[in-house]
């Protein structure tokens, strides 16, 4: 159970490092959004999820009701996560602002 | 969970309507007593799990409570939870989005992994190309438009720009790989979860 636990959280902090790599990494506005928007949502289930299973190490109804309520954090994060996602990228091609593309200088 | 899919879905749909203009949200049907029971009962479960899982009580008082105001507000809302109000059809519904969603979870961690190969890539800021793909869907409902493009969205690579009534959507792609497989597989799944096809 545990090796599960630290896995799942090692996996999740994995792809938070990539989501932060990407940013500094990618070349323009609407690239970075790519990793800032998603990987995290991914590392967060991951990690989430073993938080949620360690939760319920010593088996009792509360904790049951508080790993419930973990995945639900899960459940907001990835209806909130796209939305904003394509809210922003949406702003950006309203306020005018081209997307960068290949061989241009990076912004 | 599957509780929880319900309410995924629904307020993906509110979510997204409010913020992109273009896809407007389709008024409820007016009442009719019959038609308005299942949605009722219906909103009602859901309201009620959802009660018993944030409130953590089992004693009569909470409850009381919790079953008096999850019916106020069933009453008042249970035809935004669900807009068409056919009986027959209402729980096929669901379940075929239910099977929807593990696929759903396989893609996202599929396209995760390729976007972190960009990231760690020493070459990767080469092998990126994004650009704006354009394509129509064939999809037609409000519900089947904005499920696909959160979709588009979740996986990563891609992020819908703009979805238009019709179905035109315009979308940031990372690299060729992420943007040439649209609409391709996707599509045809939520066709097939809304019955579209």
């Amino acid at each position: 159970m545990d090796i599960i636990v630290v896995l799942l959280l090692f996996a999740g902090l994995f792809f938070f490092t990539g989501g932060a790599l990407g940013i500094l990494r990618f070349p323009d506005f609407y690239s970075r959004l790519h990793p800032a928007g998603k990987l995290d949502t991914l590392g967060l289930l991951l990690s989430l999820t073993g938080l949620a299973l360690y939760n319920l190490h010593h088996f009792s109804v509360g904790a049951l009701l508080t790993s419930l309520k973990i995945i639900l954090i899960v459940v907001f994060v990835f209806l909130a996560s796209p939305t904003a996602t394509h809210a922003i990228v949406d702003a950006g091609i309203r306020a005018g602002l081209a997307p960068w593309t290949k061989g241009e200088e990076r912004r | 969970m599957a509780q929880d899919n319900e309410q995924t879905m629904e307020s993906m749909d509110r979510g997204h309507s409010m913020n992109s203009d273009e896809v407007g949200s389709s008024a409820g049907p007016p009442r009719n007593r019959r038609l308005f029971f299942y949605p009722f009962i219906l909103t009602f479960i859901i309201m009620c799990g959802t009660w018993v899982l944030l409130s953590g009580k089992f004693d009569a008082f909470h409850m009381s409570l919790g079953v008096i105001s999850c019916a106020l507000v069933a009453y008042f809302s249970s035809d935004f939870l669900f807009s068409s109000p056919k009986p027959a059809g209402l729980l096929s519904k669901w379940v075929r989005f239910a099977t929807y969603i593990p696929w759903l979870m396989v893609e996202i961690t599929k396209a995760n992994l390729h976007v972190m190969k960009l990231v760690l890539h020493p070459r990767g800021m080469d092998m990126i190309d994004p650009k704006i793909v354009k394509f129509r869907s064939k999809l037609k409902s409000d519900l089947a438009l904005v499920t696909f493009a959160n979709s588009i969205t979740l996986t990563p690579g891609t992020i819908t720009v703009s979805v238009s009534l019709d179905g035109d959507f315009k979308v940031h792609a990372i690299d060729k790989a992420s943007g040439d497989p649209l609409p391709g597989e996707m599509e045809q799944r939520i066709a097939k979860a809304f019955g579209e096809e």
